[in-house]
C-alpha cells in the first residue's frame, strides 16, 4: 500500500528543494541570453539569503524579506555589470570572484544572525481545497514564492519568444555587432539582464533562508548557485526546460536522501554530483550536434562588447 | 513620385545624392580625399576601385557609420548630416553589407522585425513572403538564418532593405559570395529596382559586373576620384586601366617543359565522403601533376572543391595510402605535416580562420604552417620569432601586403591583403608541390598578377602547382593543363590550348566527351539548382 501522507511529504520537500534552483536559473537564463555569463550566482544567492533573513528579522514581515533578498542580489550584480559590461573585464574571472565575495560578505553580515530563529514564509491555505488528501497540500498549500516561480517561468518564456523586448535581448546575445549597427543599446540591454539575473538569484537565496529552512547559517547556499548555472546549460537556455530540470535536480537530491534513509547504499557524494554529471551528459549531446549547438547557445555568450566609433 | 524623380533625372535638375568633397583621414592615411560624385534617381551607379582605394570608407560615410572630416552630403538638394545608420535609413538610404549583419539564431521574420520596429509583427511574415516573391527572391519567413545558404542570407538582407522603402540602396561587393546562378538572379532584381526608380550604388572591383549592370561608374584610386565613366562607352580593359592607373598586363608564361617529366603529385582512385550536410563526395579521382607545370581545376563552387582540397592537403585522410603520392611517397593516410615535410604546401580557400588565425600576428601565422618543417623557425621545440618576422617582412614586401604597423595581427588586414600574405607565405617556402584554392579571390588586379606570375615561376622552377579556381580567366591564364571538377568527379586532363570557354562550360555541367550534344542545356540547368 502506498502511504499517501509520506509521498505528499516527499513531494513537498522536492518542491521546496527545487524552487531556489528554479528562481536562480531563470535569472541566469535571461542574463546569458543577452550574452553575459555570470558565474556569481552562488554569491548573489548567499547575499539574497542573508538580506532576506535580516529584513524579516528586523521588520517581522516575510514579504519585506523577499523584497530585500531580490534587492540584495541585484546590488551585488551592480559591480559585476560595471566590470564586465562597461569595462569588458573577463566574465568568467569576474563571476568567480563575485561568488567568493558574496559568500564572504554574507557570512560577515550574517554573523549576528547565526542561531537566531527565523520566520517561515506563510503557506497558502484555502479551506476545503487545501485539505484534500495529497493534492491539497501539494497544489494549494505552498508558499507564495513557489507559485511566483512558476508564473515567472511562463512570463519569461513569453517575454523571450513573443515580445519585442525579448527579441531585442536575444538579438544582443546572438550578434552584438549587428545589434549595435541596428541602433539597439547593447550595453543597456545587458545591464538590465544582469540586474534581473541578480534579483532572481537573490530571490532564490531568500527562499533558502525564509522557505526551505527559516534560519541563517554560513554557506547555506551549499553549491546551489552552481547547480543553477549548470541547469541553464542543461535546459539549453529555455525557461520551460529550466522548470523541468530544476524539479528533476531537486527530486534527485531529495530522493537520494530518502534512499539513504531507507538503507540503500548510495554514497551521498554521488548524489550531490548527479546534477553536474547530468549537465556534462547534456553538454556532450549538445556539442556533438553542431546544429543544436548553434541554435541553442547564445553566440555572444561571454564575449565583451566594445562599441566602435 | 518615381516618375517625377525619373523626369527630374532626365533633365539633370537635381541628383538624389551628391557627395561634396568628402574627406576622411585615419592618422597619416587619407582614405578619402575630397570625393565628389552624384547619383541620379533610378540609376545603377558603380563605385569601382582596387582594395584600399577608399570605397568602403566612402560608403560608410554615406551610411552614417563614419563621420566625414570634411565635406558634406547633399540629399535631394538639402545638405544633411548623417550621424548614424538609423538616420541614413530614415532618409531612405539602405545598405546591403558585404559581411552580413544578420542574427543567425533568429528567424528571417525576427531579423527583419528588428530592423523595422514600426511594422506590425502580426502581418510581417505575410509582407515578407509577398515582397520577396514579387522581386524574385523567395524566402520562408519562419526559417532560421543559420540554416540558410549564403545566397539566401543575402536575400534576407535585400528584402530587409526593400521593406524600408529606400530610395538609394548601397551594395558592398554583393557578388563576392554568390554562385554564378545567384549573381544572375541578383542582377535581375537590381534591374527591376532600378526601373522602379530606386537608385543603386554598387561597389565592386569586378569589371564585367560594371559593364553588365551600371549606367555610370565612378572610379576611385588611392582615395581620390580619378575618373567618371559611362560603362557603355568603355571596355573591361579601359576600365581596368583607370582603376589601376596603368596598363594591366597579362602575365608572362614561358612554355612548359615538354618531354618526360617527373610526376610529383599523383592521385589514384581517390574517394572521400561528403563534408557535412551540403558537401559533395569525391569518387574515383585520378590526376597526375608533373614537375614544371601548373594544373588548373575548374568548376562551380560546391562540386567537391572543399573535399578535394581536404583530401590532397591531408586535412581529411584518404582510405588508402596509395591514393595519394607526393614525390613517389604514399601519403594517403598521413596528415598535413607529414605531407609538408615532403615539400608540399597548401593554401585553403578561406583565408581567415583556415589560412590564418585572426588574433595572431603575421609572424605567428608564419610559424603555424612551418613549425613542423622549418628548423629555423622552430628548433627543438623553441620558437624563433625573429626568423618568423624576417619571413613576414620578406613576404610582405614581395607581395605588397599593405600593413598599418610592423607585424600586425592577421585580423587587421583587409581581405585582399591577407590573401596576398597567405599565398606568399607558402610560395616563400619554395615547395615542391603547391596546392592552392582560389589563389586570387578578392584580390585586386595588380596583386592578382603578382600572385599568378609567382605561381607560374614556381612551377617553371621545377615544382608541381595545382590550382583550384572558379575563375576561368585565371585558369586559362596560368594553367598548362586543365581538368573540371563536377559533382565530385574529375574530368580527364586537357592541355589548356585544346580547350575553349564553351567546352569548359559543358564539362562543368557534367558533360564529358561525345555526349556534348543536344542534352547539354538540360544538364547545365541540372547542375545550377543551387538554391
Amino acid at each position: 500500500m502506498v502511504d499517501w501522507p509520506v509521498v505528499a511529504a516527499i513531494v513537498l520537500t522536492i518542491v521546496t528543494a527545487s524552487t531556489p534552483l528554479l528562481l536562480a536559473a531563470l535569472g541566469e537564463v535571461v542574463a546569458e541570453r543577452s550574452g553575459v555569463l555570470n558565474l556569481g550566482v552562488e554569491g548573489m544567492m548567499a547575499i539574497g539569503a542573508v538580506s532576506g533573513f535580516a529584513a524579516t528579522h528586523a521588520t517581522g514581515s516575510t514579504f519585506a524579506g523577499v523584497i530585500a533578498s531580490a534587492i540584495g542580489g541585484m546590488i551585488l550584480a551592480v559591480p559585476f555589470a560595471v566590470l564586465v559590461i562597461n569595462l569588458s573585464v573577463n566574465q568568467v574571472a569576474t563571476g568567480l570572484s563575485l561568488t567568493l565575495f558574496g559568500l564572504g560578505a554574507s557570512a560577515m553580515i550574517g554573523d549576528k544572525y547565526v542561531g537566531v530563529p527565523g520566520i517561515k514564509l506563510p503557506q497558502l491555505h484555502i479551506p476545503g481545497l487545501s485539505d484534500i488528501p495529497f493534492i491539497g497540500p501539494v497544489l494549494f498549500g505552498q508558499d507564495g514564492l513557489v507559485y511566483f516561480s512558476v508564473v515567472l517561468t511562463i512570463a519569461i518564456g513569453w517575454f523571450l519568444t513573443r515580445s519585442r523586448g525579448g527579441l531585442v535581448l536575444r538579438a544582443v546575445g546572438d550578434n552584438h555587432d549587428s545589434a549595435h549597427n541596428l541602433g539597439l543599446s547593447v550595453l543597456g540591454v545587458r545591464w538590465a539582464a544582469v540586474l534581473f539575473g541578480g534579483a532572481c538569484a537573490g530571490l532564490g537565496g531568500g527562499y533558502l533562508s525564509l522557505g526551505y529552512t527559516p534560519l541563517w547559517t554560513e554557506n547555506m547556499t551549499a553549491g546551489r548557485g552552481w547547480i543553477a548555472v549548470a541547469l541553464v546549460v542543461f535546459a539549453s537556455w529555455r525557461p520551460a526546460r529550466v522548470l523541468v530540470g530544476a524539479y528533476l535536480f531537486g527530486a534527485v537530491t531529495i530522493l537520494g536522501f530518502h534512499a539513504q534513509g531507507m538503507g540503500l547504499a548510495i554514497p551521498s557524494q554521488f548524489i550531490s554530483a548527479l546534477p553536474y554529471l547530468a549537465t556534462v551528459v547534456v553538454l556532450v549531446i549538445i556539442s556533438g550536434n553542431k546544429a543544436m549547438l548553434r541554435a541553442n547557445t547564445p553566440a555572444c555568450l561571454g564575449k565583451p562588447f566594445v562599441p566602435t566609433r | 513620385m518615381q516618375d517625377l524623380a525619373a523626369a527630374a533625372a532626365d533633365h539633370g535638375v537635381q541628383p538624389l545624392l551628391r557627395a561634396d568633397g568628402l574627406t576622411k583621414r585615419f592618422g597619416a592615411l587619407t582614405a578619402c580625399d575630397h570625393i565628389r560624385f552624384e547619383i541620379q534617381p533610378g540609376e545603377v551607379h558603380a563605385l569601382l576601385g582596387e582594395n584600399g582605394a577608399g570605397k568602403s570608407t566612402l560608403v560608410k560615410m554615406l551610411y552614417g557609420a563614419l563621420e566625414p572630416d570634411e565635406g558634406q552630403i547633399v540629399w535631394n538638394g538639402q545638405p544633411v548630416r548623417i550621424g548614424s545608420p538609423a538616420e541614413a535609413r530614415r532618409l531612405g538610404i539602405g545598405m546591403v553589407f558585404q559581411h552580413f549583419s544578420l542574427f543567425e539564431a533568429l528567424s528571417v521574420a525576427e531579423n527583419i522585425a528588428l530592423a523595422l520596429p514600426h511594422l506590425p509583427r502580426r502581418t510581417l511574415a505575410d509582407t515578407i513572403s509577398r515582397v520577396s516573391k514579387s522581386y524574385g527572391l523567395p524566402l520562408d519567413p519562419r526559417s532560421t538564418v543559420a540554416d540558410l545558404s549564403v545566397g539566401e542570407r543575402q536575400r534576407v538582407e535585400i528584402v530587409r532593405c526593400l521593406l524600408q522603402e529606400p530610395r538609394l540602396i548601397i551594395m558592398d561587393e554583393p557578388t563576392s559570395v554568390l554562385t554564378p546562378q545567384e549573381v544572375d538572379l541578383l542582377f535581375v532584381t537590381l534591374r527591376r529596382l532600378s526601373s522602379e526608380g530606386v537608385a543603386i550604388l554598387y561597389i565592386t572591383h569586378r569589371l564585367s559586373e560594371v559593364l553588365a549592370l551600371a549606367n555610370h561608374a565612378t572610379i576611385l584610386r588611392r582615395g581620390k576620384v580619378v575618373e567618371t565613366a559611362d560603362p557603355a562607352q568603355e571596355t573591361a580593359g579601359s576600365l581596368a586601366r583607370m582603376m589601376v592607373g596603368s596598363e594591366v598586363l597579362g602575365i608572362e608564361r614561358p612554355p612548359a617543359v615538354t618531354g618526360t617529366r617527373k610526376p610529383r603529385l599523383v592521385l589514384s582512385n581517390l574517394s572521400l565522403s561528403a563534408e557535412g550536410q551540403f558537401g559533395t563526395p569525391l569518387s574515383g579521382i585520378d590526376l597526375t601533376v608533373n614537375a614544371g607545370e601548373v594544373v588548373g581545376i575548374a568548376g562551380v563552387a560546391g562540386n567537391g572543391q572543399q573535399e578535394f582540397f581536404d583530401a590532397v592537403s591531408g586535412e581529411r585522410t584518404a582510405a588508402t595510402d596509395q591514393a595519394i603520392l607526393i614525390d613517389g611517397v604514399q601519403v594517403g593516410r598521413r596528415g598535413v605535416n607529414a605531407r609538408r615535410k615532403l615539400g608540399a604546401a597548401f593554401v585553403p580557400e578561406e583565408r581567415m580562420g583556415h589560412g590564418a588565425v585572426s588574433n595572431f600576428r603575421l609572424s605567428e601565422n608564419v610559424i603555424l604552417t612551418r613549425h613542423a618543417t622549418d628548423n629555423e623557425v622552430a628548433r627543438g621545440g623553441f620558437l624563433h620569432r625573429r626568423i618568423a618576422r624576417d619571413v613576414e617582412e620578406r613576404v610582405g614586401e614581395r607581395y605588397d601586403v599593405r600593413r598599418s604597423t610592423a607585424d600586425p595581427k592577421a585580423g587587421s588586414l583587409s581581405g585582399g591583403n591577407l590573401q596576398k600574405f597567405v599565398v606568399g607565405r607558402e610560395i616563400d617556402r619554395s615547395p615542391g608541390v603547391l596546392v592552392v584554392s582560389q589563389p586570387t579571390w578578392g584580390v585586386d588586379a595588380g596583386a592578382a598578377r603578382t600572385i599568378r606570375s609567382a605561381l607560374v615561376d614556381l612551377a617553371r622552377g621545377g615544382a608541381a602547382v595545382l590550382v583550384i579556381s572558379q575563375d576561368l580567366d585565371e585558369i586559362f591564364e596560368i594553367a598548362d593543363r586543365i581538368a573540371v571538377l563536377s559533382e565530385g568527379r574529375l574530368s580527364t586532363l586537357y592541355p589548356a590550348e585544346s580547350l575553349t570557354m564553351e567546352r569548359i562550360g559543358l564539362l562543368m555541367g557534367g558533360i564529358h566527351g561525345e555526349q556534348a550534344g543536344e542534352d547539354a542545356p538540360a544538364a547545365l540547368k541540372d547542375s545550377s539548382h543551387a538554391s
